[in-house]
């Protein structure tokens, strides 16, 4: 099932010139930024037979960075000079000319072996300068991954975080009328690529990834009776997790993939349990006889934040990951629910529901600086970018017509939809690939 | 009407029910399946006594709830009386009752709130004597609307919990 084969990468010492001092780069936690004008022709390749895969990483990267809200990629059309040769430096002023602040060049040549070799390098191009240059070799079905990669390279040289564009999202992909709605567990690239589906048709919801990506937990009603369910992505087969007389839902790894918080309903009360997934024992965390759900751990593992009405109304809580120390931490308008802790720990994701709408908002693990990041009639259940920088979430279109997943910025910039095969809900991002 | 082994206590429930019973508009049937060639559709009169068909046409099997809340609704006490007795009139039936919500709400806690739902209809059904191991629960949270507006009378109907025959039913 699983679709990467190894990549190489080589660290090549693959610099003309000496590294530029970081002139060029882009400041992410500015509120309001220029995206960087960036050129990315068509990767070289010396023989003819390669050209295509040439012209199709480059436009993958080219759609990568755009999409990131932070590159601006110029048209192809604009540039004045061909790069015919990666390794001589370019005539910087030509792309200067085109307002290119950025520019990569790249080479694809097909290995006696039969992989495919990938270099390219990244200018500085008012520094006059290499910022990078790395050498990728692979199978040649691999090359969108080489893409994804690259720009994550580009983007970590430039911006100074890790990349996120090689990862996958799995998600619950909705067909047919409204009150008929077919759901099926789906998985797809960052961008939309290669999407495929996972389960067939009957109702699963909530899918989430272990942190190596190789498999899924989510909630599935194959059997009339809803429960945790497993998916190992290694080899399609689905498991359920655990022996539970009643519901269980809500599942969620922790960061070390050994334990699987969730939810187990027993006499219409919901509480949150721990499974560990090596000796199958589960623990019970919380207690109140009012709804608990929604459990997300801190990265380090040593907290859950969870969602509970046991004040009134739906609020986050925070808890130590052995159940004690439970405090609310939302106490601004309207209902907070479905936490989900980013993976750089300073902020926790929520979803608000105020003033008859549905927003992402997200806040500190103490409850302080709460920002609204969007707003829609529905917008719910936020995942993020395993660079902490990015969510996605599902938008659903008043009146039964449907979902859909969007993205945005934890700036809350670059509010964008998600291509997706399809009606689409309940995204969760994969951690990057290894 | 077939005989049944009653305690006069719940012989007299059964009668006062089935006045309740007339005086209240039944649900409305769901839509019919689109008609395919020649046999019309069976008249009322011939439901089968203790189908599916029998429990959704003349008994009831739907309650409401209130936004957010999962108390039964006093209006809807005797429905779930006229469920309990049928129950009891047909032994052999078990049923699952499904709690479901409406959209306002995220989804994980309309599972969490269906399923209280669920229970609070099973829980007045045992406390009318029937059985618990007769009665299953299941919630489906916001995810089987049976109204897809955006209004509250669309919400009004898909907050409800419905009761459906899980085995031993008479066809």
């Amino acid at each position: 099932m699983r679709k990467f084969a190894s990549v190489l990468i080589a660290l090549a010492a693959m610099a003309l010139s000496q590294p530029a001092s970081a002139a060029l780069q882009v400041d992410v936690n500015q509120g309001n930024i220029q995206p960087l004008p960036i050129a990315i022709p068509d990767f070289v390749a010396p023989a003819a037979a390669d050209a295509a895969a040439g012209q199709n990483i480059a436009k993958v990267v080219r759609a990568d960075l755009e999409r990131s809200g932070l590159f601006k990629p110029l048209d192809p059309k604009s540039y004045i000079d061909q790069i015919s040769n990666i390794n001589v430096a370019p005539n910087f002023q030509n792309w200067r000319v085109i307002t290119a602040q950025g520019l990569v060049t790249g080479q694809v040549a097909m290995q006696p072996d039969g992989r495919l070799r990938v270099d390219f390098r990244l200018w500085d191009v008012y520094g006059e300068s290499q910022m990078l240059g790395l050498q990728y070799f692979t199978q040649p079905t691999n090359w969108r991954r080489i893409a994804h990669m690259v720009s994550d390279a580009i983007y970590q040289r430039i911006t100074g975080e890790k990349g996120y564009f090689d990862t996958r999202i799995v998600f619950i992909a909705e067909a047919g009328p409204p009150l008929k709605r077919v759901k099926r567990l789906a998985i797809m690239d960052e961008d939309g690529a290669n999407p495929s589906f996972l389960t067939n048709s009957y109702l699963v919801l909530t899918p989430r990834f272990n942190p190596t990506a190789q498999m899924i937990a989510y909630m599935s009603y194959i059997t009339g009776k809803p429960r945790v369910t497993l998916f190992d992505l290694e080899t399609g087969r689905s498991e359920k997790l655990g022996d539970f007389p009643t519901m269980t839902f809500s599942p969620r790894f922790s960061p070390d993939g050994n334990l699987v918080a969730m939810t187990l309903e027993t006499a219409g009360n919901s509480d949150v349990y721990v499974m560990d997934l090596r000796t199958r024992k589960s623990t019970r965390l919380t207690y109140d006889p009012a709804i608990d759900t929604a459990p997300s751990f801190s990265p380090d593992g040593k907290q859950i934040v969870f969602e509970s009405d046991r004040g009134g109304s739906q609020q986050l809580y925070v808890m130590n990951a052995d159940g004690s120390n439970q405090h609310r931490i939302s106490f601004g308008e309207g209902k907070n629910g479905t936490p989900v802790w980013s993976p750089r720990g300073d902020l926790i994701a929520f979803t608000k529901q105020a003033g008859g709408q549905f927003g992402i908002a997200v806040m500190h693990p103490d409850g302080s600086g709460e920002r609204i990041l969007s707003n829609g009639w529905e917008d719910e259940g936020p995942t993020w970018a395993p660079n902490g920088r990015v969510l996605m979430f599902t938008r659903t279109i008043r009146g039964g017509r449907g979902s859909q997943i969007w993205s945005v910025d934890v700036t809350g910039r670059n509010l964008r939809r998600v291509a997706t095969p399809g009606d689409a809900s309940d995204p969760a991002w994969s951690p990057l690939i290894q | 009407m077939k005989k049944f082994a009653v305690g006069p206590k719940l012989a007299a429930a059964v009668l006062a029910l089935f006045v309740v019973g007339c005086a209240k508009e039944p649900p409305p049937p769901p839509p019919a399946p689109a008609p395919v060639a020649a046999p019309a559709p069976a008249p009322t009169s011939q439901i089968i006594p203790g189908s599916a068909e029998d429990l959704r046409v003349n008994v009831g099997d739907t309650v409401h709830f209130e936004y957010n809340q999962y108390s039964v609704l006093d209006a809807d006490k005797a429905t779930l009386q006229r469920q309990a007795a049928w129950l009891a009139k047909y032994p052999g039936i078990k049923v699952t009752v499904e709690g479901n919500a409406d959209e306002r709400g995220t989804r994980e806690y309309n599972i969490a709130l269906g399923a209280k739902r669920a229970n609070a209809v099973k829980e007045y059904l045992v406390s009318l004597g029937v059985s618990s191991a007769r009665i299953d629960t299941v919630s489906y949270g916001k995810e089987k609307p049976i109204c897809s507006e955006s209004t509250e009378s669309c919400w009004a109907q898909n907050r409800r919990g419905v009761t459906v025959i899980a085995s031993g039913a008479n066809s």
